[in-house]
């Protein structure tokens, strides 16, 4: 038995450490620890997988979006009411450190553009494109494919609507780049986001990451 | 014989961009992989295909 738990007391950094590693051992979670991660907007596929990521126990996360929470977002990012009207960058690193107190976050208030995504993405190994227009999309995926090319792309195609769970997958188009995504389903009037799908394709993306991280880089 | 996204036809000779423009894809929307690399943005118009290549047109679509 655990003996008594006192539910209000903050965890150290040691006992999230301990419990991390109770849970994936410690080589893999020293893995994840040594890690620095990007994610490039904070929408439904960036919430929801910087989460995953900070409860993984990913060392070093970038969170990189230039607009504020909105009442439409709140049915399928990881939000909260109260923090209507704040940046995404600060509403979501406020969430990470209640859930994951000893994860480092960065915040970049700021539109990636070709002009600043060097420096943004500098001091990551991993960069996942959480983007929601797919010009940005193509920016950002084909810039650090053709700048960087140690670092590893994890993107997302294809999310909207109600089509079938199973038809979100991942794909590993060269060595360091992965598509998740059913690769169609865009988004049109009528035909939105619904959480549990972006929240499938977000988790492909995250699980691709930690495999990554993890050395083993197949699908 | 070219084989794009898993289909063969007769392109060789042709630029990626002289594809891309006749087949309508839109190459502000895509990425393109050609023999296990990518093909940089600015070389779309240089690079020319030759028989046995074997590409992937990336389509991004919206939604995030």
């Amino acid at each position: 038995m655990w003996g008594v738990v006192n539910l209000h007391a903050s965890p150290s950094r040691e006992d999230l450490r301990l419990a991390r590693e109770a849970r994936h051992g410690p080589a893999l979670q020293g893995r994840f620890s040594a890690a620095s991660v990007a994610v490039c907007g904070l929408g439904g596929l960036g919430s929801n997988l910087a989460l995953c990521l900070a409860r993984a126990g990913v060392g070093w996360l970038h969170l990189i979006d230039f607009d504020r929470v909105e009442l439409s977002n709140l049915h399928r990012q990881q939000y909260f009411a109260t923090q209507l009207g704040q940046p995404k960058t600060e509403a979501l690193r406020d969430i990470l450190a209640a859930a994951a107190p000893d994860v480092t976050v960065t915040i970049h208030t700021a539109r990636v553009t070709d002009g600043n995504l060097d420096a943004l993405l500098a001091d990551s190994q991993i960069v996942c494109e959480a983007f929601d227009v797919p010009e940005d999309k193509a920016l950002l995926v084909n810039a650090v494919l053709e700048r960087f090319p140690d670092k590893y792309v994890v993107a997302a195609s294809g999310m909207a609507g109600l089509g079938p769970a199973n038809e979100i997958r991942t794909r590993r188009i060269t060595s360091h780049f992965y598509l998740c995504g059913d690769g169609t389903s865009q988004l049109t009037p009528g035909g939105g986001l619904l959480p549990s799908r972006v929240m499938l394709c977000a988790a492909h993306q995250a699980h691709t990451v930690l495999r990554i991280l993890a050395g083993e880089p197949d699908i | 014989m070219v084989k794009i996204n898993g289909t063969a036809a007769d392109l060789a000779g042709q630029t990626v961009a002289q594809y891309l423009a006749q087949a309508g894809w839109d190459a502000a929307r895509l990425a393109v992989e050609r023999n296990g690399d990518i093909v940089p943005r600015a070389r779309y118009g240089e690079t020319v295909l030759e028989d046995g290549d074997v590409l992937e047109i990336v389509r991004f679509v919206g939604g995030g």
